[in-house]
């Protein structure tokens, strides 16, 4: 069976939730998949946290719809990761004892308005990146939902790009905020792509198991090359004292990541890690009543219903 | 007064009741009580913006000059805010925002079907888009008043608490001042006092469904159209006007 598994998938075939598969292929796809609904759904904190505060009513109703629209992504990855025998329950539940992870980039904070520019701009744009390559997912529920994810990205990461443009032609005082954004969120970024390809834990087996397309560091080559031209033709320059285009490769060299922040940010401690998890557990202990009180009313409206019968 | 500066002046009350109402939706996102009304409560806030935006527009076009919508959410103070208290009191539980949110959109929709037909035409026009918003609004608001009515005994007592709490401040939604009065004789105001029965037996109706108690009070609040708000808005302007206040005059 497993044999035959590796054929179809070797094939381009791909698998759907009620065809058989192997238990830790199962496994890897509800960890992948939980951890990017999560990602999805703690993204919204960053960035919500400016609706309230944005600075005109135009980037009010943007921001609204992006936001909203990351939270359907996040319903849309529950859905695909509850064709495999999981609930969303469970899922939260393990978000909230940090046994499932969520992308670690969220557990910086958001201090500036520019900052909602460099998000939209960066954090969507190595997004895409991963996302196009993950349309071609050996999983079905999942490639589809990529499909539909990617196109919204899109949108956001644009309007992400406008916020800063937009900043680059104002006053000092506006390029300043932009640049700043810029020398903070851009290792985080490129942190997003996960560890060197030698030293990422799960990506070999994900390769031959066609999960995972591409690899962390051919992914993020693909970003650094796309963002750091995007940088270049607004003004902003990308905090790197490293990064030179190479003529010989066609892509842009640039300096090593500190590792060591990407695991020390990873194990929790970032600046945010601790508000935005007990934010969301916040709201879900809240809610309680709420989900108690629909399912009760649906309970006794089925009775209602039965006894009319 | 012109009329053109009474209409600007009806403008500004209903865009300030959208905007500060949209305000209070839109801190629910991320805080919702689940993923899906996570999606749905920050998708009316953004309808309450949009209709704050459509009404703003129009008041900007009649005063002339540089005005822009903007210029009305982000450099007025309390005192020239004219909306409803009903919209700015702050979020309070899920309940609260439910129940307020179906007080005040069971108004919104009669009052949009009248202000369609207005002899204003961009009114008119701005009415009929709110008008189907607003139908979805109270059918979705409907829904949750029955399931937290007659859901379980704390949503039923949360719900409760929420009507009681808000009863009082639904007075102030169907008053008709001079200003009204003078663009309800133009034909081109609705006359919200005759809103009241109507708007009572559709409440009534469905709090009667949900098993919760009309409130039988008279205390009635009002003062928001006069620029008598509650403590809460000077925070909500705060926050709301943050940016234009640090940074004045930029665009962003």
């Amino acid at each position: 069976m497993t044999r035959s598994f590796q054929t179809r998938i070797d094939a381009e075939q791909k698998i759907e939730p009620k065809d058989w598969m192997p238990e830790k292929y199962r496994q890897t796809l509800i960890r992948q998949i939980s951890q990017h609904a999560h990602s999805e759904v703690i993204g919204e904190q960053p960035e919500g946290n400016w609706i309230t505060r944005a600075p005109s009513l135009e980037r009010k109703a943007i921001l609204l719809a992006k936001v909203q629209d990351e939270a359907g992504h996040g319903l849309y990855l529950y859905a695909a990761a509850e064709t495999l025998g999981i609930t969303r329950e469970e899922l939260i539940d393990r978000l909230h004892t940090g046994a499932s992870k969520y992308a670690s980039i969220f557990n910086y904070p958001s201090l500036t308005w520019a900052d909602v520019g460099a998000i939209g701009w960066l954090v969507d744009s190595a997004a895409i990146v991963n996302q196009v390559s993950l349309q071609n997912t050996s999983y079905g529920p999942y490639a589809r939902a990529m499909v539909r994810i990617c196109k919204e990205e899109s949108f956001h990461q644009r309007q992400g790009y406008n916020i800063m443009m937009t900043l680059m032609q104002g006053n000092e005082q506006q390029r300043a905020m932009a640049q700043d954004a810029l020398d903070r969120w851009w290792w985080p970024s490129l942190m997003m792509f996960g560890p060197h390809d030698g030293e990422s834990a799960h990506s070999a087996q994900s390769m031959k198991w066609k999960i995972k397309r591409r690899s962390n560091d051919d992914l993020r080559q693909q970003y650094v090359d796309q963002a750091v031209q995007q940088a270049l033709a607004i003004g902003l320059k990308v905090p790197d004292p490293a990064l030179a285009w190479n003529e010989e490769r066609g892509h842009y060299d640039f300096g090593d990541i500190d590792w060591e922040e990407f695991e020390r940010v990873i194990k929790g401690n970032g600046p945010c890690n601790r508000q935005r998890l007990a934010h969301h557990v916040e709201a879900h202990a809240e809610g309680v009543w709420v989900r108690e009180a629909m399912a009760c009313y649906d309970k006794k409206r089925r009775s209602r219903r039965h006894d009319a019968a | 007064m012109t009329v053109n500066e009474a209409v600007k002046t009806y403008c500004l009350r209903l865009g300030d009741d959208a905007l500060i109402l949209g305000h209070r939706l839109s801190e629910w996102t991320s805080r919702a009580p689940f993923l899906e009304e996570d999606i749905a409560l920050t998708n009316v806030a953004l309808d309450f913006v949009g209709r704050a935006r459509l009404f703003y527009q129009y008041a900007a076009e009649l005063s002339g000059g540089d005005a822009t919508e903007d210029t009305f959410a982000y450099t007025r103070d309390v005192r020239e805010f004219s909306n409803l208290l009903i919209c700015e009191l702050p979020r309070g539980d899920f309940a609260f925002t439910i129940v307020r949110q179906f007080l005040f959109d069971s108004l919104a929709l009669l009052f949009m079907e009248k202000l369609k037909h207005s002899d204003d035409s961009r009114l008119a026009g701005i009415a009929a888009k709110a008008e189907k918003e607003a139908t979805y609004h109270v059918r979705r608001g409907r829904e949750w008043m029955l399931r937290l009515g007659d859901g379980t005994n704390e949503s039923h007592s949360r719900a409760q608490k929420a009507v009681d709490e808000l009863w009082g401040y639904t007075n102030e939604m169907f008053e008709v001042d001079a200003l009204a009065a003078t663009l309800i004789e133009a034909g081109i105001a609705v006359d919200t006092e005759a809103l009241r029965a109507p708007w009572f037996e559709s409440v009534s109706e469905v709090l009667t469904e949900a098993t919760l108690t009309v409130p039988d009070t008279d205390w009635a609040v009002e003062g928001g159209r006069r620029g008598i708000h509650t403590d809460d808005l000077g925070f909500l302007l705060a926050e709301l006007q943050f940016m234009q206040r640090a940074y004045p005059g930029l665009r962003w």
